[in-house]
């Protein structure tokens, strides 16, 4: 009998979706039916079992093609790169679990790298301004029972969050929403007339790269001062108009993306779009979030932080202390300023994300991808070592775009001999602990557990 | 494992009443014995002063706030990490550290325990990942129950029974340890922006009042019989005048008694009293009324307080009084962070700045250790600073250090460009207690231990107790004349054994040791109603699947599991 | 004054982060001890003579000692960093961070800097006769107490976030920049002689900032007040007052919201 999982995780966006349904072969092999998905989310489900997945490491030869090694072989390779470049980059995580992240983090600061994850080119400049101005937010439950305006500026969640709009932030019927929709005033801000554009109550078609102004322009309004007849290409009634639905709102959610926090001005954009929350607060409840991109891209923001303070742009190399200064040890800035001598690619793929002149500085140095599948990074790389799919055959804690930390199931078993990343990373880190000569140690030590009473007899 | 001998130092062991009598104490198997045999390693603690593992009532220390203020506090790491010990983890930061410093730090200042004072239950498997990434110190989570909708539904309906069924099941599905308040209805209004200041302000929508609230959780926690009593976070935080709403809230334990069988005898524990003892109707006439507060505190014995003493830094406020967040935000214009939890509670972040030069921040700083010097039940009174809101743990020496010396808080309010207007709205430059280290060990171990419900195992040096054992370099028989010894020792014992284990030495860590987390499973009889709600709610209003939703065992891989069982 | 000076002769593989080029380190040493000063090279520990020949003579203190490096400095960090008095040449390019955490003395580089120029700057003087990229006197990353004190003059163009967080002290980009002056500042002076894209004084609470060329992109939240004549570095204009930003909060004095101010040449 096949068995049918559910409240399956879906590792695909920063919805990071926990209501899938996913049916599964008698032995517990195959995944058979997804219900619930996205079709994105529905693929990757599928994809597990494709006949081209990689199930051993493959390294790069003198003559370019690349053979498959063991993993023993990769894990030593690894292990002895990182331990002689003077200044490593372990860059990625948008598709692995926290274990993961806090298992490579362990590694990074024995082998004194850069640790940064795909917030560097993605939401990195939201970080910078929560750095600067914080963060009112809330979790996406709130947007749902008590939302009556959302704004969603430089984002188009009808594409890149598939199910965002239906799980929490225009059509859901809350707790204090029961008219979902209906109840609902949607204005998106956006260069283009997007799908959610078209869905949207108000659209400001934004003069491109001109976010800052219009958040000045909202600000100067909600303080009762004047502002000129246009800003940002948008006319003052309709700023009017869209300042006086946002401070009316009972609850008034702004949601945020690429196209906010990456246009001239960057985390100045996001900055000024806290600050607007801040105002906004003063009149009724006002709450902002950043659309993260993977389902759990927040994750390596938490498990950094706290174990090193910093969400991203971690420069490990000093040995005493972490330093963290995006501009200076962001990846990219890292690599065109050739600055790192080595790079592992981890649950991403930096050959299709990043400029190619950074790939191109990057590849004069040893370059290894840890990632299920073959990507435009790995096939790249001088080693590719393939790992568990998260989510799919491998659990671990998740966080959403809120935050809000999620247990991710294992549906199936993984390809036999095949690590998740944790195994990988905790071999990497052992095997560097042989090389220098060093005692491993763990955090927790293995099985210790006391037995006490705390009870009166 | 192998005995420990820790030899001939000043023994202060107030659940034995030992006070500084030259002793030896023996370790075997990670507790502590009668005797060892001959073979035993010996710690030489001559001349120096023995105490029990501290134990930290009430610090934020892992979760999704304490993080926000990691995360979006940059500066609050630049210049102000130590460097690492070698062969240890980095650690890093001053008000907000890392999870490795966190335990380092405790560690070094010889205290076993800590509990997590607000645990967000959505976000539970997070403050497991952050307490399992904790080394060396056993913790506890408490989830927080105030503004929750099942809570406020069942106790508006005076359903004790059915608050407590929930309560049972979300205290063990997020291995959470008691029942968390933080101001009461409070918190559920700001989710629209609004806030209750008073014991009768409705809470919007669920009209149930804090007094109410407060109250029904007494209740729900005596019938559960928790080992902890309800722990609350009163209303009205921080603002001039407010201490006679918190009179108001600790007289509503009047009539109640502790039932369990942990050996707690207190109804009501009432965190950060400095933050609730404020006189005045503003800032211009702000003043202290401390004695007014624990005037009241000493003649109720079911009463237990900690101090939240101000230590003059500048650190990270954090609390799940979200509107007093957004309030104090407002007052200084630094970066603000807040998360609204759906259907539970909220929480705000906001890095503040104590300066000594400002004369509220004086008073304040007055008030915390004026209730630690009015206090006539150490057993009951608790050193805090409810970290990091008045200032950092690491600053707990120096509390001590103020409360055993007149000198050293003499010489503190002489920095002071206010002096004469601080000591004009407090009474701290009229007071002469000194506080001995019997009384101290009192505030620090074996009360907090006590309150805990833990007194077996923690806070004392029994034999049977865990072997948690501290090191002081301190002669009992001549004290040091200069306070700041005082400090110095308490801040990097001379030798800490946490569960039978060498932790630190000469103030350094020299091991991860055995790392706990502590957690209730509380039974009840099955009650089809709140299973029933909890099914439904989980369905249409969270965003969270309910089998997602309760932490899983491997997120605390070394649990002291602690069994309620109602039923029984 | 005693000049020690160091000659670059090697080209690191990856930065050198010398923080110790300061006169406070090199104040009372020999050459031979500043060969011997540790620098960093990714996690590698380096000498500073791997990299730069050292001779002269330094001074007691380091207000008496003065630093020059005849060569580039495209791929060193930190030159200056919390200095306090004394004085550095550079005869090239510097890289990020030149007088970072500045409190006294003199820096002059004659070629280019990079970002993080005069970061959290204290007091003292940098000159840079060339350009400057990004973060000109900026805080460091959460920092609401950016530059205190001091002077930064750029000869040429600056790119973005000049003043950020501004506290006091006075910035003079001869040259144009790119966008955000000043932006969340509440004190200070920022000079710009050239034009400006945009976004000038975004979020500003109190502080000044002139303008001597064009600004294309104005923010709503300033407004025109008065037309004033003054004399800025020297030079006597008429600027278009202005004052904002209107749509951040401002603190009272007697009564009445103090703005910062934005004065344009007219």
């Amino acid at each position: 009998m096949p068995k049918l999982i559910t409240q399956v995780g879906c590792p695909y966006c920063g919805s990071s979706c926990d209501d899938l349904e996913v049916l599964v072969s008698d032995d517990g092999k195959k995944i058979l039916e997804t219900h619930n998905a996205c079709v994105i989310g529905n693929e990757i489900f599928h994809h597990v079992s494709s006949p081209s997945r990689p199930k051993k490491p493959r390294m790069r030869q003198p003559d370019g093609t690349m053979k498959e090694i063991s993993y023993d072989e990769a894990v030593d390779f690894t292990a002895k790169t990182l331990l002689k470049s003077k200044k490593p980059l372990i860059y990625g995580f948008g598709s692995t679990n926290c274990e993961g992240m806090s298992a490579v983090a362990r590694v990074a600061e024995k082998a004194g790298a850069v640790l940064d994850n795909c917030a560097s080119i993605c939401h990195g400049p939201s970080f910078l301004a929560i750095f600067d101005n914080g963060y009112p937010s809330c979790t996406l439950g709130e947007v749902k029972n008590r939302a009556d305006v959302v704004v969603f500026w430089g984002c188009n969640p009808m594409h890149a969050h598939p199910r965002h709009t239906s799980r929490y932030s225009i059509f859901p019927r809350g707790f204090f929403t029961t008219k979902g929709q209906m109840q609902r005033t949607i204005i998106c801000v956006d260069p283009r007339e997007t799908d959610t554009a078209k869905l949207a109550d108000m659209h400001l078609m934004i003069k491109q790269g001109h976010d800052y102004d219009l958040f000045d322009a909202f600000r100067t309004v909600l303080r009762g001062h004047p502002i000129p007849e246009e800003v940002a290409g948008i006319k003052r009634e309709k700023i009017e108009e869209a300042a006086e639905a946002m401070k009316k709102a009972r609850f008034c959610m702004i949601f945020f993306g690429m196209g906010c926090c990456h246009t001239d001005g960057r985390n100045h954009n996001i900055d000024i779009a806290i600050s607007t929350t801040r105002d906004l607060n003063t009149y009724t409840k006002a709450s902002i979030m950043a659309m993260r991109g993977h389902y759990n891209i927040a994750g390596p923001g938490q498990v950094w932080s706290w174990q090193f303070g910093f969400p991203y742009c971690l420069d490990l190399s000093k040995g005493t202390h972490a330093h963290m200064n995006p501009g200076e040890t962001s990846s990219i800035d890292l690599a065109m300023r050739d600055e790192v001598d080595c790079f592992v690619n981890v649950g991403t793929d930096a050959g299709a994300h990043f400029p190619i002149a950074a790939i191109k500085h990057l590849k004069k140095h040893p370059f290894i991808t840890v990632d299920p599948n073959i990507c435009m990074a790995s096939e790249i790389s001088d080693l590719h070592i393939p790992v568990r799919v998260v989510g799919v055959e491998e659990p671990g804690v998740v966080y959403r775009m809120d935050n809000v930390p999620i247990q991710f199931k294992k549906v199936i078993d993984g390809p036999e001999g095949v690590p998740s990343d944790e195994e990988l990373f905790d071999m990497v880190y052992k095997r560097m602990c042989e090389l220098t000569q060093t005692e491993p140690f763990w955090i927790l030590a293995k099985g210790h557990a006391q037995a006490s009473t705390p009870t009166e007899h | 494992m192998a005995e420990l001998l820790v030899k001939g130092g000043f023994v202060i062991d107030p659940t034995r009443r030992i006070d500084g009598d030259v002793m030896d104490v023996a370790i075997k198997d990670g507790k502590i014995v009668e005797k060892v045999g001959p073979g035993a390693k010996v710690i030489d603690a001559k001349g120096k002063v023995v105490m029990a593992g501290g134990v930290d009532v009430h610090a934020h220390v892992a979760g999704p706030k304490v993080n926000v203020g990691r995360l979006f506090r940059p500066e609050d790491k630049l210049f102000k990490s130590p460097n690492a010990q070698k062969n240890y983890r980095m650690e890093m930061g001053f008000s907000i550290p890392s999870t490795f410093k966190t335990g380092y730090d405790y560690a070094r200042m010889g205290y076993s325990f800590v509990m997590e004072a607000a645990m967000p239950p959505l976000h539970s498997p997070h403050v497991h990942e952050e307490i399992h990434d904790t080394p060396i110190i056993d913790e506890a989570a408490l989830p927080v129950f105030a503004n929750n909708w099942f809570v406020l539904e069942y106790l508006k309906n005076g359903e004790i029974e059915n608050s407590a069924a929930y309560v049972a099941w979300l205290i063990t599905a997020t291995k959470g340890y008691g029942i968390k308040l933080v101001n009461p209805g409070g918190t559920a209004a700001w989710a629209w922006g609004l806030n209750c200041l008073t014991l009768q302000d409705p809470v919007p929508y669920f009209d149930i009042t804090p007094a109410e609230i407060i109250t029904g959780l007494i209740k729900t926690n005596e019938y559960l019989g928790l080992p902890h009593s309800m722990h609350i976070h009163q209303n009205n935080l921080g603002n001039p005048g407010n201490y006679e709403v918190t009179l108001e809230s600790l007289k509503l334990a009047e009539g109640y008694k502790a039932k369990n069988k942990f050996g707690r005898e207190q109804v009501m524990h009432s965190t950060h009293i400095q933050f609730h003892s404020y006189g005045g109707d503003g800032w211009a006439n702000f003043e202290s009324k401390a004695k007014e507060v624990m005037d009241y505190v000493n003649t109720q014995k079911n009463i237990t307080v900690d101090l939240g003493c101000v230590t003059l830094d500048e650190t990270t406020t954090m609390t799940a009084d979200g509107p007093f967040e957004h309030h104090l935000n407002g007052l200084n214009h630094l970066k603000w962070a807040n998360v609204d939890v759906e259907l539970e509670t909220a929480a705000g972040v906001v890095p503040y700045v104590y300066d000594k030069d400002i004369k509220v921040c004086g008073i304040q700083w007055a008030i915390g250790l004026e209730l630690g010097l009015y206090a006539k039940d150490p057993m009951r009174t608790f050193i805090t600073t409810d970290h990091p809101n008045a200032g950092p743990f690491t600053r707990y020496p120096r509390i001590i250090k103020w409360l055993m010396s007149k000198k050293a808080r003499e010489a503190t309010l002489d920095t002071f460009k206010h002096k004469d207007k601080v000591i004009d709205a407090t009474n701290i430059h009229g007071i002469d207690t000194e506080r001995t280290l019997y009384e101290i060990a009192q505030m620090t171990r074996a009360g907090p231990a006590k309150a805990l419900g833990f007194s077996r195992m923690f806070g004392g040096l029994a034999p049977g107790m865990d072997a948690d054992v501290a090191v002081f370099d301190l002669n009992y028989k001549s004290m040091p004349s200069d306070p700041e010894k005082i400090e110095q020792a308490f801040q990097r014992a001379s030798w800490f054994i946490k569960s039978g284990e060498i932790v630190v030495k000469n103030g350094d860590i020299a091991s991860h040791g055995n790392k706990r987390t502590i957690w209730v499973n509380a039974k009840v009889k099955e009650n089809p109603q709140v299973m029933r709600d909890i099914h439904e709610k989980f369905l249409k209003d969270y965003t969270v699947g309910i089998l997602n939703y309760p932490v899983h065992d491997y997120l605390a891989p070394h649990p002291l599991v602690i069994d309620v069982d109602v039923e029984a | 004054m005693p000049t020690i000076t160091l000659k670059p002769y090697k080209t690191p593989e990856l930065m050198l982060e010398c923080y110790n080029i300061t006169p406070d380190v090199f104040a009372g040493k020999k050459p031979e001890e500043i060969a011997e000063l540790e620098i960093r090279e990714g996690k590698t520990r380096v000498k500073l003579g791997d990299f730069f020949e050292a001779s002269g003579s330094s001074g007691m203190t380091a207000a008496e000692t003065d630093i020059h490096i005849a060569g580039d400095c495209t791929r060193v960090k930190y030159i200056g960093n919390k200095m306090t008095a004394g004085s550095i040449t550079v005869d090239g390019n510097a890289d990020m961070y030149v007088g970072g955490w500045m409190k006294g003395g003199k820096i002059h580089v004659k070629g280019n800097v990079h970002s993080f120029c005069g970061i959290a700057m204290e007091g003292g003087e940098i000159l840079v006769d060339g350009n400057a990229e990004n973060y000109v006197g900026c805080a460091y990353r959460g920092d609401w107490r950016g530059m205190r004190g001091g002077t930064i003059r750029i000869k040429g163009n600056a790119g973005n976030d000049i003043g950020t967080f501004m506290l006091g002290g006075t910035i003079i980009i001869e040259n144009n920049a790119f966008i955000h002056v000043s932006t969340h500042a509440e004190g200070g002076t920022v000079i710009i002689k050239g034009d400006v894209q945009g976004r000038v004084g975004g979020q500003m609470v109190k502080g000044d900032i002139y303008v001597f060329g064009n600004i294309q992109y104005m923010l709503p939240g300033f407004k025109q007040v008065d037309k004033v004549e003054k004399e800025v570095d020297g030079e006597k204009a008429t600027f278009l007052h202005y004052i904002g930003d209107l749509g951040e909060r401002h603190p009272k004095s007697k009564g009445k919201e103090i703005y910062a101010n934005l004065y344009v040449k007219a």
